[in-house]
Parts: C-alpha cells; sequence; structure tokens
C-alpha cells in the first residue's frame, strides 16, 4: 500500500508544480489546492498505514486492547485540511478580485509592483 | 509557569473582543491600544522570568510533553516575544493617527490582534506541527492586511505574496510530515534528543533542506525573496511596518531554532549552503535597492539584504555568530519598522512615497529629518547606534571563522547601504520641495500619535548603541542556550541521562502509574509503533 | 442573486430546524463520541448556507440576528476563556475542569471547560463560514 500511495504523493506534487509555473492564475490555484492536498496524503503515508485498526479503546478498558492504528497523523491531517480550506477560499477570492481589477487571469499582466 | 502562555492569550482575547465590538472604531482603537500594551508588558515580564530561569515550560492542558503540546520560552524566544511586542504597541499607537476610516472598519485592528498571536506563538511553541499552525495564523492575518483597501497595486502584490508563502507552508508541512514518519514525534525536544542518536543521518539532512527552502522563502532569503519587494510597499504603511518589523524574522527565528535544535548533525554542508545564501541575500538585496526611487521599495529591498546578516550569523555557527546574529535581529526589528513608520508620515505630509515627489522636509519638519537619520544611519552600520555593534560582533566572528569572502561582501553591502540612506536623505529631506507638491500640516493630536512611536523606537536605537553591554549580555545569554541543545532538552523532558529516551521513560512512568496511561494510551502504542528502530542501520 | 424554487424554498424552510436542532446533538456528544463544536458548527452553518441559496442573504441575516464577525469574536473568547479558568486554579491553561451534574429526566450532564471549549468553537465555526458564504453570496450580487 505505501508503495502506491508514495507514488500518488509523486503524481500530485508533480502536477502541482506544473501548474504552479504556469501564467494563469486559476491553475495557480489548482496547483496549491493538489500541492495541499499532496502534503495531506504524505503526513498519512510517511506514518504508516494501518487498515482496519480504529484507535478506539473498547468499553471499561485503560488502554487499547491490541496494536492500533497511530491517531496523531489523522488530528494532524485534519487540521491541515482545515488550515487549507481557510486560506485557499481566501486565495479564491483574491483571484477573483485581482481578475476584476486587472481584468486578465495571466500573470504576466500583472508587473506594475516589480518596477 | 503562566507567563509563557500570556503573550499568545492577551492578543487572542484583544482580537475576540475587537471583533465583538465590531460596530464601535473607539471601542476598537482603545482595545487595540491596551491589548498591545499588554502585550508588550507581558513579554517583558516573560523576558525578565526567562533570564533568571533559564526556561519557562508549560505543558498545555497539562499533557505531559511529548505526546502534548508544550509552550518554551528561551531567551531567544522572550527577546523575539519582546520585539513582537514592540513593533505591535508602537504601529498600533501609530495607526490611531495614520489609519484610514475605511481600514479601520474592514477588520484591521482584529487582524493586527490575530497576526501578534500568530508570531508570539511561532516564538514560544516547543512543537514543530505547533509552529505550522501559529505561522499559518499569523500568514492569514497577514493576507488580510495587505489587501485591505482592496487597491489594484495590492492585489498584484497579495499575488504573489500569497502564492509563495502558500507554497513555503506547503513544504513547512510536509517537511513536518517526513519528521513525524522518521521520529514518531512533534515535540521539538523530544526530536532533538532523537537525531542526536541516530548514527545514519543522511535522510535527516535531506528534510532538514526541506525546512531551509520553506523558512528560507519566509525570511525572504535568496534566491526566493521577490515576494517581499513585490508586496511589502503596497499596504497601508502601519500595516508594513509591522511586516517588514515582524514577518521575516519569524522564518529566521525559525531557521535558528531547527538549525541549532534539530539539524545539527552535518554542519559542514547544511551551514555553507546556508551562509552561500547570507552573502547572496545581502548583495542582492542591497543592489535591488540601488536600483528604486521608491522610499517603501528601497526599504523592502533592505530587508532582504539585512535578512543576510542574521542568517550569517546562523550561518557561521560559533557562540560569537550566533551572539551577532540575535543582536542584529533586536537591533533590525526595532530599526526597520521604524523606517517604514517615518516614510509613512513623509508620505502625510507630501502625499507622496516617490522620492521625486519629496522634498524639502529637512527644512519644514527638522524632527522627521533628525528622527529618520538615527535609524537610517544605525541601518548603515554608523557608529555608535545600533546596527555599528550589530555588523561588528558578525564581522568579527566571521574573521575569527576565517570566512573572509563573507566579510568582505558584509563590508561592502554596510557600505552600500549607506550610499541609499544617502539617496533617500538628499531626496526626500535636503532637496527644496518640488514644485506644485502641496505641503499638508499635521494637526497636534495627530502629530502626537505619529511622532511618539517614531521618537520611542528611534531612543531605543539609541539606547541599544549606547548601552550595548545589557543588550550584548542577553544576546550571549540565547547563543549559549543555542549551541547547547541539550538545555533546552533538559528543559522540556527532564534529564535523558537515565538511559531511556524521553518518551521511553514516560512510556515506562505511565506503565507504572497504570491508571494514568489511559488517555495516552493510543498515542503511546502509536510513537512506539513507529520509533527510531527503523531507521538504524 | 436568483431565489430558489418553490420546492428548495420549503424543504430548507423544514430543513433549517431539523439541522439546527442536529447540531445541538453533535455539539453535546462530542466530548466522549463522534461529534463536536467544529462539527456541529459546520452543521449549523450547513442549514444557514442553504437558506442562503433558497432566499436571499438579507433573509438570513435576519434570522441569523447578530453579525457573523461578532459571533466569530464571541466564540473565540469564550474559547480562549475556557483555556484560562484552570490558569486562576494554578494549573496549566487548558486543563479540563470537570463539575457534572444530575438533572432530572435528561441524566448527568457533564458540565466541563472542554464543553464552553466546544460551544467557542462552535461559534467560531458558524461565523467563519457564514462570513465567508454571506460574503460570496453579497459580491455575486
Amino acid at each position: 500500500m505505501e508503495p502506491l500511495m508514495a507514488f500518488v504523493v509523486g503524481g500530485l506534487y508533480a502536477a502541482a508544480i506544473y501548474l504552479l509555473l504556469r501564467r494563469s492564475l486559476a491553475k495557480l490555484i489548482i496547483g496549491l489546492i493538489l500541492l495541499s492536498n499532496g502534503a495531506n496524503l504524505l503526513i498519512f503515508t510517511a506514518a504508516g498505514l494501518s487498515r482496519g485498526a480504529p484507535p478506539l479503546i473498547p468499553e471499561g478498558l485503560q488502554t487499547p486492547d491490541a496494536v492500533v492504528a497511530d491517531p496523531l497523523p489523522q488530528a494532524l491531517v485534519l487540521t491541515a485540511i482545515v488550515i487549507s480550506f481557510g486560506v485557499l477560499a481566501f486565495a479564491v477570492v483574491l483571484i477573483h478580485r485581482a481578475y476584476e481589477v486587472v481584468k486578465s487571469d495571466d500573470l504576466d499582466m500583472m508587473k506594475d509592483t516589480d518596477r | 509557569m503562566v507567563s509563557v502562555a500570556l503573550p499568545i492569550l492577551i492578543p487572542l482575547v484583544a482580537g475576540a473582543l475587537s471583533l465583538a465590538f465590531w460596530q464601535s472604531q473607539i471601542a476598537q482603537r482603545w482595545i487595540a491600544v491596551i491589548g498591545t500594551g499588554l502585550l508588550l508588558a507581558s513579554t517583558v515580564y516573560l523576558l525578565l522570568q526567562v533570564q533568571h530561569e533559564g526556561f519557562v515550560v508549560m505543558h498545555m492542558g497539562d499533557w505531559q510533553g511529548p505526546f502534548g503540546i508544550v509552550l518554551v520560552a528561551d531567551v531567544l524566544g522572550a527577546i523575539m516575544a519582546v520585539l513582537a511586542g514592540i513593533t505591535g504597541f508602537a504601529v498600533a499607537i501609530y495607526s490611531l493617527g495614520s489609519m484610514g476610516d475605511g481600514h479601520e472598519r474592514f477588520g484591521y485592528y482584529p487582524l493586527l490582534h490575530l497576526l501578534l498571536a500568530g508570531v508570539c506563538g511561532a516564538f514560544l511553541t516547543g512543537d514543530i506541527f505547533n509552529l505550522y499552525v501559529w505561522v499559518e495564523v499569523l500568514l492569514v492575518a497577514s493576507f488580510g492586511l495587505l489587501i485591505l483597501g482592496g487597491e489594484r497595486a495590492q492585489m498584484e502584490g497579495a499575488i504573489k505574496y500569497v502564492a509563495l508563502n502558500l507554497v513555503s507552508s506547503l513544504l513547512l508541512l510536509t517537511g513536518v510530515g517526513l519528521v513525524y514518519g522518521m521520529a514518531g514525534t512533534l515535540n521539538m525536544a523530544d526530536l532533538a534528543y532523537k537525531f542526536s542518536q541516530v548514527e545514519d543521518t543522511g535522510m535527516i539532512t535531506v528534510v532538514a533542506m526541506l525546512f531551509l527552502v520553506s523558512f528560507a522563502i519566509k525570511a525572504a532569503a535568496f534566491p526566493l525573496f521577490f515576494w517581499l519587494p513585490a508586496s511589502y510597499h503596497t499596504p497601508p504603511v502601519a500595516v508594513s511596518a509591522l511586516f517588514a518589523g515582524l514577518l521575516t524574522k519569524v522564518g529566521v527565528y525559525a531557521l535558528f531554532r531547527v538549525f541549532t535544535l534539530l539539524f545539527t548533525q552535518d554542519v559542514g554542508l547544511t551551514h555553507t549552503i546556508i551562509l552561500w545564501g547570507a552573502g547572496f541575500t545581502m548583495l542582492t538585496g542591497v543592489l535591488g535597492a540601488a536600483a528604486q526611487f521608491e522610499f517603501r521599495r528601497i526599504l523592502s529591498f533592505h530587508i532582504v539584504s539585512q535578512i543576510g546578516y542574521m542568517i550569517m550569523g546562523l550561518a557561521l555557527y560559533t557562540p560569537l555568530a550566533l551572539i551577532g546574529g540575535v543582536f542584529y535581529i533586536m537591533h533590525h526589528i526595532i530599526v526597520k519598522a521604524n523606517l517604514f513608520l517615518v516614510s509613512g508620515v513623509a508620505y502625510i505630509l507630501r502625499g507622496s512615497y516617490e522620492l521625486k515627489q519629496l522634498g524639502g522636509l529637512y527644512k519644514s519638519s527638522p524632527v522627521l529629518a533628525m528622527l529618520f537619520l538615527v535609524p537610517a544611519m544605525s541601518l548603515a552600520g554608523m557608529p555608535p547606534l545600533s546596527g555599528f555593534f550589530a555588523k561588528f560582533i558578525i564581522v568579527r566572528a566571521a574573521i575569527e571563522a576565517e570566512s573572509y569572502w563573507i566579510v568582505g561582501v558584509a563590508l561592502l553591502v554596510g557600505l552600500l547601504t549607506l550610499f541609499s540612506m544617502v539617496k533617500i536623505w538628499t531626496e526626500a529631506f535636503w532637496k527644496p520641495t518640488p514644485e506644485g507638491v502641496a505641503i499638508i500640516e499635521l494637526p497636534g493630536m495627530r502629530r502626537a500619535m505619529l511622532y511618539g512611536p517614531i521618537m520611542g523606537m528611534a531612543l531605543m536605537t539609541l539606547v541599544i548603541g549606547l548601552y550595548a553591554q545589557p543588550i550584548y549580555d542577553l544576546a550571549e545569554q540565547s547563543a549559549t542556550q543555542l549551541m547547547d541543545p541539550s538545555l533546552y532538552i533538559e528543559a522540556v523532558l527532564g534529564d535523558p541521562a537515565s538511559g531511556l529516551s524521553p518518551s521511553e521513560r514516560l512510556i515506562h512512568d505511565a506503565a507504572q502509574a497504570g491508571e494514568a496511561a489511559a488517555g495516552n494510551g493510543a498515542a503511546i502504542n502509536g510513537a512506539a509503533g513507529n520509533g527510531m528502530e527503523g531507521e538504524a542501520p | 442573486m436568483m431565489e430558489g424554487s418553490l420546492i428548495l424554498r420549503t424543504a430548507a424552510r423544514f430543513l433549517m430546524p431539523l439541522l439546527l436542532t442536529f447540531s445541538i446533538f453533535m455539539l453535546l456528544r462530542g466530548h466522549d463520541q463522534p461529534g463536536g463544536g467544529f462539527i456541529a458548527g459546520l452543521i449549523a452553518a450547513m442549514a444557514f448556507a442553504l437558506y442562503v441559496f433558497a432566499f436571499d442573504v438579507p433573509t438570513t441575516r435576519r434570522i441569523l440576528r447578530v453579525d457573523p464577525r461578532g459571533m466569530l469574536g464571541w466564540g473565540l473568547l469564550i474559547a480562549a476563556l475556557s483555556g484560562v479558568i484552570s490558569a486562576m486554579l494554578g494549573q496549566p491553561f487548558f486543563t479540563s475542569q470537570w463539575w457534572p451534574i444530575q438533572l432530572p429526566v435528561l441524566g448527568e450532564l457533564k458540565l466541563s471547560t472542554p464543553l464552553f471549549f466546544d460551544i467557542g468553537v462552535y461559534l467560531v465555526v458558524l461565523g467563519t463560514v457564514m462570513t465567508i458564504v454571506l460574503t460570496l453570496a453579497e459580491a455575486e450580487e
């Protein structure tokens, strides 16, 4: 399972970087979304995948009775998803506003501040 | 113990109150001044405590590290928090006089508090994932502040700023994920201990590069600095000053933290790369500034070049160099924020940031001219101001480390900085007012709000320069802690000399305590399940 | 923005109380079982977002009664203050404090600082999502 996930993560990163290098603003955002999904998946994979062992403690016990999945990566990924949701929502609004102001989604048209 | 959380909690509560009183601008203004004032007081208290005790550690929610989130203040973290407090307080007062009505109504003050909370959180956390979270908090706040007003230039600048900072954050997240996969822990002290036990350090160095790139983007180091000069001159000037003082320094602080605590396995490689980065950062920044004729853009490029000096201190990685780096950070935050504040007053008086449109400021407001001269000459490194000692320590450290080429670069860049500052001086202050430029007078109250913070910070520049010894001692204390990670590890997790790793010892204790393990059981399993055993050769 | 169809409007009216009750249920069961302030806040936000689609922004603002930004602020305040209580008792911030009380009919209510924290999170999430949704919907108009 891990090697497969590693390829998926690699694919996501590659696609994201390709999109980030394009001139279009919309592709920039899609690239960022893919990159954040790739990073989340990477946390999950790097911490080790285990199937069918939810980290729940049975009723009446103080510790889990068998080896369970590590719950921390899930918490990390959840946090990262929430953060990237908020940040990307902002980014989408930003490019929409920028598009309205500049009347173009071409990054090459946005060189005013670099002069 | 509680004092370490106050610098985070106070701005959070102030931000929440500020949001709750969304309708009333007067309430928001009072909350801003009182909130940042309290923040400054709490950070100073924390610094005094840290100076006395060495480390102040708090395990949030009483969940022991390395499983719970830990807040740690060492001398460096506390110094940074104090600087955040100073900048926040000065900017809050300044914005009373400079912020437009529309900006205030669109959430300037809540965002200001949120930014300060994020900055202080990043300085005081002892957990690498938590560091990521605080960096995101301050980033979200900075996004909001950057586009306050919504002009075309701001949108264009913000796109570059947002895109590059998001990429940097995601690289940081990737690094954190890989670190967790390798070590099974996120607590920086525990990580430092585990990394120090590993023999085959190749993989750690690879991850270190991810952190280096990510934080170098945040610190605006060469070659990934171009988001900074593209965006810092676009927002309202109080926001520019806040960003100039604090944001890039979070990146610098994070570099100092991880490259002294975690990634010291292959200093010959990693710190040499940082040194080259530092040299190019200094040069490109100062050359960029030489080509500019807009007040804030010159200053923005100088942020880049000054970042080079700071990470040069880290790159040399000797006690003296670290002292120089920390000293430089202290000097730089105050001076640079102040220069931006001065540029804002010049803008209010003449209605432009372009050097061509400015002029005659020395004649019409000599006080402002003097207040510009102090931080400007300090930035260029003129004795006896603060910048001289900062540069002196770093250059001396470089000579002792026999890296002569970087000494040459540092001195040359100092000279070119002087050139830029003199350019601003002659254009904006010395030459006569250009024809057709309206001269605006400031009413008394507004004048006090604008000049007060500038005077305060100029005074601090003088004090750091004239009474350099206490400041040097402070920097020395922080450098001593940075050079010896075992102090940090011991402060957070107790003495690792017992033979067990900190987390093993905790499992051991927990097993004995029996009942107590209930809450941590799953986490222990997870952490033990992917400990460093898998990494051993 | 176009108003929704008759079916959507009727459905939104009926779903509103259902979703809000469900969100409170999720909020309260959250400590020991799946649920909690975050997910509950999202469910409540869903109810109001549905209302935005079925009717329009002013109507939704009216039934929301308070400004979502103010809600965000109060939520953040409650969440932050729930962590301060333990500091006043001399423990680290965010150490959980429990005051379980027996209610007639309903059974045991675990009154605690995590509950207050969750309520704060609930308000923050609801406030944030509604701020985003309403701003976007207004920009559309």
